[in-house]
């Protein structure tokens, strides 16, 4: 097939957007002078720690905090009684998900239950963090130990033991009267799925498991909490929602939102995890109690065991094909593990297990259950890494059972405008056939592979991306310079990508544009960092807040030229009279004149509710497999993805990048263990095994530009996506390497060994 | 972290008097990566003794008769950037190059990995093979232990109260030898050993025959192994006797005594003593026919 760049590269003609520029705060950043949660210091702190349960499962009987309240240096002890203990029944948002706020309290500083290994109880002020880590050694927890439950399947179990006594399964849409650590049962149905099945000439049906894993954001969280005397709360912290911040502190101390502000520093990484809170009421109630600032800051011990990974999941898929290869069903049985409170990303995991295809028959079944971990919080395309590993694995068997190209087979069956998803949505203009074909066309997909135990293996992935609410306001200076005020915490690049898509409308040298990432007073509610949205929705507000200069710059050019502002145009970057030549001023001469012709021009705008383009991506990935130690090392990897229009193509690649690497860390090495009494037992970077630069070899990247509609440079998300294919590629390339197939996460070589061992009958004993 | 007193001794009688004296729980200061990690972890001690004021601690010499002597708190990059040891000790290179990162290279030592004795230390099956010694001082003088004697359990050696560990001696590489370690992990970098193991072989003249080998594994067992068997398994025999490194890989995995953990199972474990076995014997002979 002879595809051509144009297939899927968007147009080029623009000046700023699609160009890369030295990012605003990258220097600060690569010197080390940027100042992140942890470098933030208000003088007169105390340090905060926090007592966390040693048991996964457990009753408190009793706690005496008087021993630590004794030792000098300890200002302030609380508790989870400390905590509003009457609050409405109410949901509070995480921006990318939301939780009831009895869970969000219960989760802050347990109340009379502890449901997972670090688990807060309590949390110490001290004058410094040594004194408060030993006062906490001085807390005296009396626990009864409860029956832990780490595992999906056994939760669902009738006779497994309860989590939660009050929690009741919903399920269809309906509450109903069964305690169960089930917390919610849906199902999406489309077509007739019997029907779907009969017509397939193959049919396959496959179980998967994947292991709970965490984002890995090197950063720990962190927070300063401090008190004005009038009762005011300022709270500095690493987040990548501070708005959603400002509403969960408010929710759990009982305050209005109005008496929070939320001052975030730069953030070393989120992937999702850094929207709910932790550490950040306890922080302010100590604070309050002492009447000082109070800092706390979590070690990766905490990190790990204490806030959210992305769920483990058991997942069955069944789907059918015919023999010239059309799907015609598909189904799905979900379970996905919530941790401790209700909340796992299943619901979007069964909107995204199937959706690179266009499927007329589905039905997607979705389990969201409590089992004894750390509440599951949203990572990078959450819910639909795991859900990929088992349809894309499946669709790769189909493949091969009817000898198809598998990325053919993609290409046939590919998702397009007006496919229904098995989630019920309609698509608008997608990228997934665009997306295909450049993978097709990729010379990695042709290349030869050569020598023994080494195998290629691709899949697909899909991301909604998100929308949301976002504010700009742009002032513009007197030598012409703008400063650009947006709510978005700045994980990717974001400050420049939004200052881009500004500097476009207004034909303006990037260097001229300054971000500002600023405080939930200073700037409109701004959803928080999450969905891939920020590029798409606070770009377009940035590109609204461009007009919106451009036309009050159109009016003060009318009052200094005295003419209509209808005889203005904005051309090249200057101001002209259309009746009159000789009328004509660029963007910085005006800009020196217009606080004496009408005031200072403030351009702003605050955006809702735009439609998201959605994203696709494929991953080819060459794996070889060691057959004496199981270790699989990957040899090449190229990803595709659709980015509706790369503002700035290096961040787009970096995020391409980044979820790949994530994905194969997720592929290969990284899970939670837990012992049989529900204690995490690798709780460090040692043991939680992130891939480092020496298990990665560079990572291909292609930007696909399929613009989405209505956005007014095409923008897609591009942020989550990258993740969800590189379990399900690896396990298709390791098949085709060594013949085994994998349906457990990680592909750990120990899991590799045994597979290859169970293929051969033999017990490893003949193999060296 | 509690707080704690901090000497560094200028000399060996010096540090054997202060670990006399009743100082209360002494932490004996290398590189600090195990030590300084632990205490973070809540390890306590009331004084942290640094070595790295003793010359003979930090030293790095090589005398033909004597042969190479590694001082207790010499650095791991140290060691591989020493022209000797590139030279004559390829598998000290090869074990003291893997530990961590540069950054944990530039302060570990030797010394520290023996004394911290962790079951998957990386230093020790090196040293083994190679035949190497422990020089340990004590109030009443020096002693010394060979390699494999000097480990008696997970975090546990045979030092006394009051003894330290001074140098690590190295004997001369015999004529047509070579020696090889490796380790298994799943990542390429920054990771404990699942199992590891080294081999070292004298050659005859020819290069055809085995005269003698040494073989030692590790993570397989509470401390690091000499296996004894495997070298005799090997010894005398032809380099490209399959049936003999069978022999002497099973002689590996006979001895493995491994327990499960989240780093690796026991099966998987005995096994990797197996293959590692192999091809550390495979690099040794390799390296000695080049040598
Ligand atoms: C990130 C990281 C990665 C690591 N990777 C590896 C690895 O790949 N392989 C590996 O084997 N290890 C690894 N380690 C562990 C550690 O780096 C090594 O064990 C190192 O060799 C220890 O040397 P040190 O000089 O830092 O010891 P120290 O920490 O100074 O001392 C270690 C212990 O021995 C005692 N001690 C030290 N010297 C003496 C002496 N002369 N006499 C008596 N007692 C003494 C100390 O009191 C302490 O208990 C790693 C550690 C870190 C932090």
């Amino acid at each position: 097939m002879a595809i051509k760049k144009e297939d899927y590269l968007g147009i080029e003609n623009y000046k700023v957007v699609g160009t890369r520029p030295i990012r605003h705060d990258g220097t600060d950043k690569v010197t080390g002078r940027a100042v992140y949660g942890p470098d933030f210091h208000l003088t007169g702190s105390l340090y905060g720690k926090t007592l966390r349960s040693p048991h996964g499962h457990a009753r408190i009987k009793s706690i005496d905090t008087s021993k630590a309240e004794a030792l000098p240096g300890v200002k302030a002890v609380v508790l989870g009684k400390d905590l509003v203990q009457n609050y409405e029944d109410k949901v509070s948002d995480l921006g990318e998900s939301s939780v009831d706020l009895r869970f969000l309290i219960a989760n802050v500083l347990a109340g009379d239950k502890v449901l997972y290994d670090g688990h807060a109880i309590a949390a110490i002020a001290a004058t410094s963090a040594h004194i408060a880590e030993e006062a906490l050694n001085l807390i005296e927890v009396e626990y009864e130990t409860l029956e832990p439950v780490l595992e999906v399947r056994r939760a669902m179990e009738d006779d497994a033991p309860l989590l939660h006594d009050d929690l009741k399964m919903r399920s269809l849409g309906e509450e109903t009267d069964q305690a169960s650590n089930i917390a919610n049962h849906f199902q999406h149905k489309q077509g007739d799925i019997e029907k779907g099945f009969e017509e397939a000439d193959i049919v396959i049906e496959r179980e998967f498991a994947t292991g709970t894993v965490h984002q890995g954001y090197i950063e720990p969280h962190n927070v300063t909490a401090h008190w004005t005397e009038n009762g005011k709360l300022t709270i500095w912290c690493s987040t990548q929602g501070p708005f959603e911040v400002r509403g969960q502190v408010a929710d759990v101390l009982g305050l209005e939102v109005g008496d929070v502000r939320v001052i975030p520093q730069e953030i070393g990484g989120g992937f999702g995890g850094k929207f709910r809170v932790y550490e950040e009421p306890t922080a302010a109630l100590l604070a309050q109690k002492t009447g000082k600032p109070v800092k706390m800051v979590m070690s990766r011990t905490e990190v790990l065991k204490a806030t959210g990974p992305t769920p483990a999941s058991y997942i069955k898929v069944k789907m059918g094909a015919t023999r010239d290869g059309m799907l015609t069903a598909a189904q799905a049985y979900m379970a996905y593990e919530a941790g401790a409170y209700p909340g796992s990303a299943v619901g979007a995991g069964a909107g995204c297990i199937f959706s690179p295809y266009s499927i007329p028959n589905s039905l997607i079944d979705g389990y969201d259950v409590v089992v004894n971990k750390p509440q599951s919080s949203a990572y990078r395309a959450p819910g639909a890494t795991n859900a990929a590993f088992a349809s894309e694995t499946v669709i790769d068997e189909i493949c091969e059972q009817i000898g198809i190209d598998p990325l053919e087979f993609r290409l046939k069956n590919a998702s397009k405008e007006g496919t229904r998803r098995a989630d019920g949505p309609v698509f608008l203009r997608i990228g997934q056939e665009e997306v295909v074909k450049a993978a097709l066309a990729h010379p990695h997909y042709s290349a030869p592979l050569e020598g023994p135990n080494r195998g290629r293996g691709v899949a697909a992935g899909f991301w909604f991306n998100g929308g949301g609410t976002s504010t700009v306001v742009a002032s513009v200076n007197p030598d012409g310079t703008v400063a650009l005020v947006e709510g978005s915490a700045d994980i990717g690049g974001t400050r420049t990508s939004v200052a881009m898509q500004f500097a476009e409308v207004l034909n303006l040298p990037i260097e001229d544009i300054k971000p500002n990432v600023t405080d939930t007073d200073t700037i409109g509610q701004t959803d928080g960092t999450g969905g891939s949205r920020v590029t798409f929705a606070t770009g377009w507000a940035s590109y609204e807040a461009a007009q919106d200069v451009k036309r009050q710059m159109i009016e003060r050019a009318a009052t200094l030229w005295e003419i209509s502002k209808d005889d203005i145009v904005f051309e090249d970057g200057s101001f002209r009279s259309k009746s009159d030549a000789s009328k004509s001023m660029t963007f910085k001469e005006l800009a020196g004149r217009v606080n004496r012709a009408g005031g200072p021009v403030v351009g702003r705008a605050a955006i809702s509710g735009k439609q998201a383009g959605p994203a696709f991506a494929l991953l080819i990935v060459d794996v070889e497999v060691d057959p004496d130690t199981g270790k699989v090392d990957i040899l090449r990897a190229t990803i595709v993805q659709d980015a509706g229009k790369a503002i700035y193509p290096g961040y787009v690649e970096g995020q391409m990048q980044g979820g790949v690497v994530q994905g194969i860390g997720w592929a290969l090495s990284e899970e939670f263990v837990y012992n049989d009494q529900g204690v995490m037992v690798n709780a460090s970077f040692l043991d939680y095994r992130m891939p480092t630069t020496l298990d990665m070899p560079m990572i291909e990247t292609v930007i696909v530009e399929v613009p989405n509609p209505g956005h007014p440079y095409g923008v897609r998300g591009v942020g989550e996506v990258p993740i969800v294919p590189p379990p399900a590629a690896v396990a298709n390339a390791i098949y085709r390497a060594v013949g085994i197939r994998l349906n457990e996460l990680p592909m750990s070589p120990s899991r590799v060994l045994q597979a290859l061992w169970k293929a051969d009958g033999s017990h490893g004993q003949a193999a060296d | 972290m509690n707080a704690f007193d901090y000497e560094a001794p200028q000399s060996v009688d010096e540090a054997i008097s202060l670990l006399s004296a009743g100082n209360g729980n002494i932490g004996i200061l290398a590189g600090g990566t195990d030590l300084i990690a632990q205490l973070k972890e809540g390890r306590k001690i009331d004084l942290m003794l640094d070595l790295k004021q003793i010359p003979e601690a930090t030293a790095l010499s090589f005398d033909e008769d004597s042969g190479l002597s590694i001082g207790a708190a010499t650095s791991c990059s140290k060691i591989y950037s020493y022209d000797v040891v590139k030279n004559h000790y390829p598998a000290l290179v090869d074990c003291t190059s893997l530990i961590g990162s540069i950054q944990i290279q530039n302060r570990g030592s030797v010394g520290g990995n023996f004394c911290n004795a962790s079951p998957a230390a990386d230093t020790p099956p090196a040293v083994i093979v190679l035949g190497g010694t422990c020089r340990i001082a004590g109030p009443n003088g020096t002693r010394e232990v060979a390699a494999e004697d000097f480990f008696s359990g997970p975090g546990q050696s045979v030092l006394q109260s009051g003894e330290f560990l001074i140098s690590i001696q190295v004997p001369t590489p015999a004529a047509n030898s070579g020696a090889f370690f490796l380790r298994f992990i799943p990542r390429n970098e920054m990771d404990i050993a699942v199992a590891n193991a080294a081999a070292s072989v004298v050659l005859d003249s020819e290069k055809t025959t085995i005269q003698e080998a040494r073989v030692a594994i590790g993570a397989v067992a509470p401390t690091p192994l000499l296996v004894a068997d495997a070298g005799a398994a090997l010894a005398g025999k032809a380099v490209d006797d399959e049936d003999a490194i069978e022999a002497a890989c099973a002689a590996s995995r006979a001895a493995a005594r491994p327990i499960s953990d989240m780093r690796g199972t026991i099966e998987q474990r005995i096994h990797l003593s197996g293959v590692l076995t192999r091809r550390a014997i495979q690099g040794a002979i390799q390296r000695a026919k080049e040598s």
